[in-house]
């Protein structure tokens, strides 16, 4: 029987390696996988390279792992934010390397790892500090510079529900990076806030299908969740 | 670069304000466009679109038919806007990952997108990510990927910086975001659209014309 769902955060982490890529899912508070980020902490695997949007924010989670030194290099696209002391002060010392991605790019290179794609051309910052030393080209008169997949050995993502099959769903803006970043790690681990049975989740509705799933645990939610979906507007 | 403008006479002129920017903003959006306003006072121009008119805002982080702020009651860490201030989602409005957000961006899905700027040159080059200070850490978001891929990309910001240097220029010296991108630039004085042939004066605060305009920002502006 395929059995996807971990006991609790420890297990569903065992055995992320020293040097690892890790990816972190979430914009913002929403959908960062926050027990996971602290599990990893606690796991201990250290000399690690972070792919994510953000550099970590306050004291917890992310940040936390910077400031303990267990983060090499991080790829992403806004790091600098008015409480991101800690990867500021990692950057400054050069105790972190930063390579700093558009966002759009960040997800699409993120997308192609998981779809195989080798290298695509993107018009995005064509022309730009960031494309420097990188192949360009013009294509349809436009300039375009090559990018490059990233994998990671490991992703870590917050959805909604899942399955012992890893079928997930996800709750509004908390879906962001998931989706992508299930499908561009060899080991993707994604805490929920409710497992339930095989076949309860609607299949039109499965957002990333098990495959790209390795393993599942279950997580209470934390934070505030008052929004209400609109009602339809009169026929 | 300092100007030689002596300053004290523009205290006396007349200003939009970041509001009235935003409503003119907001009135040149036509109806049906599909919209992405950036971080900063390009999201205030979602508090000024006309009531008769649907136009559908794009969230970065995964939002179609994003609605204004909600009541505190209803605030979700899980509903945010691209700023992650807490939002609210129109009947018809949909979520989406990263990926296809950024392809609605790049694949010239997006009617019109918003940006604020600290430099902006006439060919329309812009520069809003980076200051270019050594020291500085950079952080770029979906700047890029926006400035490129809207059909229209608006910038809104203040003409002149605090020592009266003005931001709209025949080059630009901060780093680039996009190269020819800015299509229009609506500031506190003055409403600009940067054409081929080159700038051209719109609209101004009562005051200023043309030729003081150009006194400005030290280039050759077209009349409208």
């Amino acid at each position: 029987m395929i059995h996807k769902i971990h006991p609790d955060v420890a297990s569903a982490l065992a055995g992320i390696a020293d040097g690892a890529t890790v990816m972190i899912g979430g914009f913002g508070l929403a959908g960062q996988p926050q027990a996971l980020i602290e599990g990893l902490i606690e796991q201990g695997a250290r000399d690690l390279t972070v792919v994510a949007n953000n550099a970590g924010n306050g004291d917890g989670g992310l940040a936390r792992l910077i400031e303990l030194g267990r983060v090499r290099k991080i790829i992403c696209s806004f790091p600098r934010q008015h409480d991101s002391q800690h990867f500021d002060r990692a950057y400054r010392a050069g105790k972190i390397e930063l390579e700093l991605v558009p966002q759009g790019n960040l997800a699409e290179r993120i997308r192609a790892a998981g779809a195989g794609i080798g290298a695509f051309y993107t018009p995005t910052g064509y022309g730009t500090r960031l494309a420097e030393g990188k192949e360009t080209r013009i294509i349809d008169g436009r300039g375009q510079v090559l990018e490059w997949p990233i994998r990671a050995d490991v992703a870590l993502i917050q959805a909604e529900r899942g399955d012992r099959w890893g079928n997930l769903t996800y709750r509004m803006t908390a879906r962001n990076f998931g989706p992508i970043m299930a499908s561009a790690a060899a080991l993707t681990i994604a805490s929920v806030h409710e497992v339930v049975p095989l076949g309860a989740l609607d299949p039109e509705a499965v957002v990333t299908p098990g495959i790209f799933v390795q393993r599942l645990v279950q997580v209470a939610r934390t934070g505030v969740h008052g929004a209400v979906l609109p009602a339809a507007e009169a026929a | 670069m300092t100007s030689d403008i002596d300053l004290k006479p523009l205290t006396g002129l007349p200003r939009w304000s970041r509001d009235q920017i935003a409503q003119r903003v907001a009135r040149d959006i036509p109806p049906g466009a599909v919209v992405n306003l950036g971080i900063g006072a390009p999201t205030g121009v979602a508090n000024h679109l006309p009531a008769d008119r649907e136009i559908i805002l794009h969230s970065e982080n995964g939002v179609l038919g994003m609605g204004p702020a909600p009541a505190p009651e209803h605030e979700d860490d899980d509903l945010i806007n691209a700023g992650k201030q807490a939002v609210t989602l129109l009947p018809g409005g949909c979520f989406f990952h990263h990926a296809d957000s950024f392809a609605m961006m790049r694949g010239g899905h997006l009617d019109v997108c918003v940006l604020g700027a600290f430099q902006v040159a006439v060919n329309g080059d812009l520069a809003n990510w980076h200051t270019g200070a050594p020291d500085a850490i950079p952080a770029v978001g979906g700047a890029m990927d926006l400035a490129i891929g809207a059909k229209q990309t608006w910038v809104m910001m203040d003409l002149l910086t605090k020592t009266g240097d003005s931001k709209l220029v025949a080059q630009c010296s901060y780093p680039l975001t996009g190269l020819a991108c800015v299509k229009r630039v609506y500031t506190d004085l003055a409403v600009f659209e940067l054409r081929p042939e080159g700038a051209l004066l719109r609209d101004c605060v009562e005051g200023l014309d043309r030729v003081a305009l150009e006194g400005l920002t030290g280039l050759t502006l077209r009349a409208a």
